[in-house]
């Protein structure tokens, strides 16, 4: 159960947070989610939001892995 | 077609290896001649002195207005589209309109006005047609059909045959894909998505007038309609008996169309166009031909996206942004919404 | 032109990244390893992406009941059919169920032949169908595991508050652990799982944990792009050569230890854990989801009254010992002889994430 896409919230209005990626917009139910404020990313899944990317942590992933792919021997 | 297909089913009609399966066995089969044969967009008709390219093509789309068109754009520049892609000038349509009772006139008007509209820009003249009325619930409000011939120079002939394709050749396509069909969903209100998806819908006779005047070397041409660019390059790969590579990281991006093909599992490969070709040219002219595209509307995105190769012929190997490899294959069923 | 640039999206599809993890997998891989996965998605990432052929050859790719669509028996076809033959029902589902062959006909050749069905890409649409259509009865397809029931838990409730009585839930969700336990009590063959990333979003890491203290598997809970998939390789293969085995998170960036609470409590509050029927697995006590008591007016196998038949699977077809990474798609010897994408015999093949439409697709 999987198909999900991390979307960042432009637009919260009671239980529903409008959400962008790239210039796709879409209202996404925040019934299974709390705390989530403009700005935030989150993943999109069958119309809800059902997690934060954790965007610190994703940073850290990435850097972690640009490092680990630079030191490659050619 | 399997002995069980009593009826037809949607799936007839998408593009895929269903609606080929029709064709070859049960219109060619009886229809049979050499031009068909061929199956190419035209068929190149030789008269005294001179080669007429024929086609014709039927317009059955749901909703009838969407963004960036409605059916009779599609009508238009569709025939159009195959005529070009054949190599031949588009000279005369015809336009033929089966209407359920009901349908308002207003509307009727519109769509006759863009007809005008497209058919006028692309200097061809709509000479004859045909109109019939049926009751209501007959057929679903209208459906138009259009067909069109064209002139074309002895030397472009071979261009829908794909005869001269040979490895080492470029792919090209001028554009990204994947905007008609998602414009039509959008169009349907199917789910609650904002976006500014719009029909790629138009004319490719400039752009392909431009590119055969820049080159004597292109080898194939054909529009990616139902199917998508993975169908029309599964075909030269038949068709030509060749090995095809398509390099995913080289092929213009609608961020939309990502966007939307991420959120439902689709892939913008299979779906349908009205406004893209493919183009397969030899090497030494391609950068020449991507440089003639892009000065162009229709062109300006376009990129070269793959090659043939003599290896795994009949073939399409598709590299992804990843680096991973996988066969591209034919479309089979419509795509379906995934959620996993 | 947009670069069509996604934000942690494409960071995890870099190539540069990819041959790098695939180096360290081929440096510190020796033993003989078969690693399952159970999700759909991530079947899809690794063969849209080619990644077994970033593999070495000890390490091998089994794909397990993961699909939710692939493991609905043809009895929930059935029964979805006949309520949908029933007057003023209109049934509405995910896209990807309506060609899953039932005893004698699909949700697409009943749509054909007038049903009323739509497909929906949240259960929230069907339930404003519901308050659109008050005359009709809405039934909504529930499929999916932990990563949807959550969303058909909300629906629910919702339901409740806005007084929508038309709508109604045919349930078939599934819970992971179960499966996975039946698996590995079955089969010693799997040594290590690649976990399912967004269905542990909801529940948390520890759902696991059986898996690794008694029988000893590895297990990684795994992203979805071709850099995670490969660096949850990397993670078992390091578990399993050490014989050190414990849950890891390798998608940190979405997965919490203790998951999402709060979805896991409207989960609980809906639904209670009941015995399954998994296509391929059979039954599975405490597997499946039904809907709760205090919630009965809106489940459909209480509400609507139709009689249906277990059908047997086609003769020849051997979805169930392909979903528990038994068998392969070709061994299967209905497989692309009578049984293809375009006209499918068992689940495996009609799903576009199923081990024979994938195997079907993208054979190298």
């Amino acid at each position: 159960m999987c198909l999900g896409v991390p979307a960042r919230v432009i637009h919260i209005e009671g239980s529903e947070a409008t959400v962008i990626l790239g210039s796709v917009k879409y209202k996404a139910s925040l019934l299974l989610l709390n705390d989530v404020n403009l700005g935030d990313y989150i993943l999109l899944h069958a119309g809800f939001a059902i997690e934060k990317i954790d965007c610190l942590e994703a940073e850290e992933t990435i850097r972690l892995f640009n490092e680990i792919s630079n030191l490659e021997k050619e | 077609m399997k002995e069980r297909d009593q009826q037809i089913s949607i799936h007839h009609g998408n593009g895929g290896v269903h609606m080929k399966a029709l064709i070859t066995e049960l219109f060619m089969h009886f229809f049979e001649n050499d031009f068909l044969l061929d199956q190419s967009d035209s068929a190149i008709l030789p008269v005294i002195g001179k080669n007429i390219a024929f086609t014709t093509d039927s317009f059955v789309v749901d909703p009838l207005f969407f963004p960036g068109g409605n059916i009779g754009t599609l009508a238009i520049c569709g025939t159009l589209n195959d005529l070009a892609v054949s190599g031949a000038r588009p000279l005369y349509l015809s336009a033929g309109f089966i209407i359920e009772e009901g349908f308002k006139i207003k509307n009727l008007e519109r769509i006759v006005r863009s007809m005008a509209k497209e058919a006028k820009q692309a200097g061809v003249k709509i000479v004859t047609g045909d109109t019939k009325v049926v009751n209501s619930g007959k057929c679903d409000k209208l459906f138009i059909n259009t067909s069109g011939v064209g002139v074309i120079d002895a030397k472009h002939i071979s261009i829908s045959s794909g005869i001269r394709v040979k490895p080492g050749d470029k792919i090209l396509l001028n554009g990204p894909p994947g905007e008609h069909g998602l414009a039509i969903m959008r169009a349907r209100k199917i789910f609650n998505f904002k976006s500014n998806l719009k029909s790629d819908c138009v004319s490719l006779f400039p752009l392909i007038r431009d590119i055969l005047k820049a080159s004597d070397r292109i080898s194939f041409l054909r529009d990616a309609t139902r199917g998508g660019v993975a169908t029309v390059v599964n075909e030269i790969a038949q068709k030509c008996k060749v090995g095809v590579e398509i390099d995913e990281t080289c092929i213009p991006v609608n961020t939309d169309v990502r966007v939307m093909c991420e959120i439902l599992g689709f892939d913008p490969l299979y779906i349908a166009n009205e406004g893209k070709v493919v183009v397969v040219v030899d090497p030494a002219d391609a950068i020449t031909v991507i440089n003639t595209m892009r000065k162009v509307k229709t062109g300006r995105n376009a990129a070269i996206i793959g090659e043939i190769s003599s290896n795994h012929k009949g073939k399409v190997v598709f590299k992804t942004r990843s680096g991973g490899k996988r066969i591209l294959d034919e479309l089979m069923g419509d795509q379906l919404p995934r959620i996993c | 032109m947009n670069t069509g640039n996604l934000p942690f999206i494409d960071e995890f599809r870099n190539e540069k990244v990819v041959n790098r993890i695939a180096s360290q997998i081929k440096e510190i891989s020796n033993k003989k390893v078969n690693l399952m996965e159970v999700c759909g998605g991530h079947t899809m990432t690794i063969h849209k992406n080619g990644l077994s052929g970033f593999l070495p050859e000890n390490i091998t790719l089994l794909s397990g009941p993961g699909c939710p669509v692939c493991v609905s028996s043809t009895r929930f076809i059935d029964h979805a059919i006949a309520i949908g033959r029933l007057p003023n029902v209109i049934l509405t589902t995910y896209g990807d169920l309506i060609r899953v062959p039932g005893s004698s006909s699909s949700l697409e050749k009943e749509q054909r032949k007038g049903v009323e069905i739509r497909i929906v890409y949240s259960v929230l649409e069907a339930l404003e169908i519901a308050k659109a259509s008050k005359k009709k009865k809405v039934v909504f397809l529930g499929i999916g595991f932990e990563t949807t029931a959550p969303a058909s838990a909300a629906a629910i409730l919702q339901a409740v508050k806005q007084n929508v009585l038309n709508f109604y839930l045919l349930s078939a969700h599934k819970l992971m652990p179960p499966a996975l336990e039946t698996l590995v009590k079955e089969d010693n063959q799997i040594d290590g799982f690649i976990a399912p990333g967004h269905v542990s979003a909801i529940t948390g890491c520890d759902i696991y944990r059986r898996l690794t203290d008694i029988y000893g598997k590895a297990v990684v809970i795994s992203g979805f792009e071709p850099v995670d998939i490969l660096q949850t390789i990397l993670m078992l293969v390091k578990q399993i050569e050490s014989k050190q085995f414990k849950v890891e998170n390798e998608y940190t960036r979405v997965v919490r230890p203790e998951g999402n609470p709060m979805a896991q409590t409207l989960m609980k509050r809906v639904f209670t854990p009941d015995n399954a029927e998994w296509r391929g697995l059979g039954w599975v006590p405490e597997s499946g989801l039904s809907i709760s008591e205090e919630f009965a007016a809106f489940d459909a196998t209480r509400n609507f009254t139709v009689s249906v038949l277990a059908r047997e699977l086609p003769k020849g077809c051997i979805c169930g010992e392909i979903l528990t990474g038994k068998k392969k798609p070709s061994e299967c010897k209905l497989f692309a002889v009578v049984c293809t994408p375009i006209n499918p015999e068992g689940a495996c093949m009609v799903s576009p994430e199923g081990a024979c439409s994938i195997f079907y697709k993208y054979r190298e």
